[in-house]
């Protein structure tokens, strides 16, 4: 017992895990937050799992041919962005099933992703090492102990999308767009009849979700280290989602959600590397499925509640 | 006798729809392969051959669809009750690990008693799994589609940590100890390394027994109640709540018979990568069979083909994930199915019918 309570006082004493946090969140934080812009204008998403695998593969791609990964950037959001582009098209113009075509679609990037992996890179698996996007260096701040070694050499991925957060909360309470797309969501008809174009909403809505899953999933392959995996997502677009929910649908509340589950995987990983516990190997699959536990125990409202807009994925259909 | 009537089995809009879906779906992949510069035709025969061209291929064809089989039922039951069961892959797996586990408890126990007490096994591992995403749908409001994914994960997890740990059987790769030699089911034939195997009969008598009970039976009748219009049906004095974790249950129970055939028909044991893409299949055969027993059938032979083939493809240098590419817009089509309908010529035939 006193080596548990040791290795865990050793892990939130470590700087290391705090900037952990902030870098596991960071994927989950930028896709949830477009599953909030999607939603708000009442289109579910659940093809973001398939936007941000998108996203990482055309930022490897994108970083292999050209040598600079911002251009690896830009085509991972291009190509993110074509799948949203479907799942809009599907889901708006056509009435189609949202969560089957989000299904349809996260199948799509899985087969899209596999196969090009192999024409371009000649195996499969994972591709070769490129260019990643370089880290913001603070200069003298790194040495600052402890917040320096959190905050001294982050990506520019982490202050995209905090500030995205910021940006997002803006646009969706503050202005006049933002009063569209919640209305666009919440009641359509009325929308429509004031004069708002709801299919218009709606598109922006969800081109904006691919745009910023697209950028999450951009940062796992070219973020760090400057590889693509095959379904390198591993899941993350869910539990986007799960943080979408847990934060009410609100920009500010998935940044939380999603900085509890970035902690949640930090703290794993850290913990894993504790020698006072010596684990074994094992252990790795039992710790690993906390974050998705507490998904479920989210989402089954068992802690607290949370209001999804009332036209959230019931297509709308122009009488 | 009643006349069949083939006219309305073939020329039914949802029949329509599949077929169409698959062709396109086949169209765009052949665009592809043009693209980097191969030749579909070759690709294509190339699959056609992988999948039909020796008796090898056609039995592991059989092998590779009866598992498909139940997992598109399993998607398919619970499309009727308005329940989409995205993680019969979660279910595979546990109704697998509990059958397993069973399989290794009745050693000295005869065929008649070992056999069915693992099919029963592996059928509730799944329905409790798939139950826990009912419970949380019909009690607590929550998205079927969200917790059944996170069940998968986590069934993942923990059949990653009890063959790498507590039922690990010696030797590298992560795998069970065997389950006992009554519990596992006779091959039909063997050629070469591949073996036909009798479990293909239990997923054929499945069919057989989801049909009966969707179109005969109370439970059938209730759960598609439920699923077409939950309000209406609950006005009728049946209940919502009860239906969905039942329908979630029958479902799960499918998928984990489906697990269960691959340890008692085909490995013997349970194996760490066992489940496969067996669940996300079966979302693709549920609906291009467009939730029908029988159209499921079918639709899990055509997929197990072009899995199938997908190897002698790969030789004839298209990757092999050309075939995830063509489950999504297969599964698009028949999402967006109203782009058909939206056509010049489907609007034109309608008037006529008019």
């Amino acid at each position: 017992m006193n080596n548990w309570i040791q290795a865990i006082v050793n892990v939130f004493s470590n700087p290391i895990f705090y900037k952990s946090t902030l870098t596991q969140s960071t994927p989950l934080i930028l896709a949830a937050l477009g599953g909030v812009y999607a939603e708000t204008t009442g289109v579910t998403n659940i093809a973001l799992e398939g936007i941000m695998l998108m996203g990482a593969f055309g930022g490897v791609a994108g970083s292999y041919f050209t040598g600079n990964p911002w251009y690896g950037l830009a085509l991972g959001v291009l190509l993110g962005s074509m799948l949203a582009a479907l799942h809009a098209w599907a889901s708006i113009k056509y009435g189609a099933d949202q969560i089957i075509s989000g299904t349809a679609l996260i199948l799509l990037a899985q087969g899209i992703t596999g196969f090009a992996l192999v024409e371009l890179f000649g195996q499969p698996g994972s591709t070769d090492l490129v260019r990643s996007i370089p880290l913001v260096k603070l200069g003298g701040f790194e040495n600052v102990p402890f917040v320096g070694s959190i905050f001294g050499s982050l990506s520019p991925f982490v202050y995209i999308a905090f500030i995205s957060v910021l940006m997002s909360w803006f646009l969706i309470y503050k202005t006049k767009l933002g009063l569209r797309m919640r209305s666009v969501g919440n009641n359509p008809e009325a929308a429509d009849t004031l004069g708002v174009n709801v299919y218009n909403i709606r598109y922006f809505g969800v081109m904006m979700s691919g745009v910023l899953a697209a950028i999450g999933g951009a940062y796992l392959s070219i973020g760090e280290l400057g590889q693509f995996t095959t379904n390198m997502t591993n899941g993350r677009g869910f539990i986007a989602l799960a943080a979408m929910i847990i934060g009410n649908w609100n920009p500010t509340g998935a940044m939380l959600a999603a900085l509890l589950f970035g902690a949640a995987s930090a703290f794993n990983n850290q913990l894993q590397s504790q020698s006072v516990l010596s684990l074994s190997t094992n252990t790795q699959y039992i710790f690993g499925m906390i974050p998705y536990i507490i998904t479920l125990i989210v989402v089954g409202g068992l802690i607290g509640k949370s209001r999804a807009p009332t036209a959230d994925g019931i297509p709308y259909i122009k009488e | 006798m009643e006349r069949i009537n083939f006219r309305k089995i073939f020329l039914n809009e949802k029949v329509i729809v599949s077929m169409v879906s698959i062709l396109v779906s086949l169209v765009v992949a052949a665009i592809v392969i043009i693209f980097i510069g191969k030749s579909p035709l070759v690709a294509y025969s190339a699959l056609f051959y992988g999948a039909f061209g020796t008796k090898e291929a056609i039995i592991d064809n059989l092998m590779k669809a009866s598992p498909l089989i139940l997992t598109g039922l399993a998607v398919g039951f619970g499309f009727r009750a308005g329940l989409f069961n995205i993680g019969a892959n979660g279910q595979v797996i546990m109704g697998a690990l509990l059958a397993t586990y069973v399989g290794t408890q009745v050693e000295g126990d005869p065929f008649y008693l070992s056999i069915p007490l693992v099919i029963m096994a592996g059928m509730i591992g799944g329905a409790l799994w798939a139950g826990i995403a009912g419970w949380l749908k019909a009690y607590r409001g929550a998205h079927e589609v969200i917790t059944t994914i996170m069940l998968n994960y986590v069934a993942i997890y923990i059949s990653n940590y009890v063959v790498n740990g507590p039922f690990q059987a010696p030797g590298g790769v992560p795998k069970s100890p065997a389950i006992a030699y009554a519990a596992q089911f006779p091959n039909i034939m063997t050629v070469g390394a591949t073996s036909l195997s009798t479990i293909l009969f239990v997923s054929l008598a499945a069919v057989v027994v989801i049909y009966i009970i969707i179109q005969k039976t109370t439970i059938g009748y209730e759960v598609k109640a439920v699923g077409t219009n939950p309000y209406a049906a609950e006005y009728g004095g049946i209940s919502i709540g009860k239906n969905v974790v039942l329908a979630m249950m029958i479902s799960g129970a499918l998928a984990g018979l489906a697990g269960t055939t691959q340890v008692v028909g085909v490995y013997g044991r349970y194996f760490g990568a066992l489940g496969g893409t067996m669940g996300f299949d079966g979302i693709t055969i549920a609906l291009i069979g467009q939730n029908d027993p029988v159209g499921i059938a079918l639709a899990a032979f055509l997929i197990s083909s072009i899995r199938t083939g997908s190897n002698q493809m790969q030789i004839a240098g298209v990757p092999k994930d050309m075939v995830t590419i063509i489950q999504g817009i297969i599964i698009f089509l028949v999402a967006a199915n109203r782009i058909f309908k939206t056509m010049k010529f489907y609007r034109k035939r309608k008037e006529v019918e008019i």
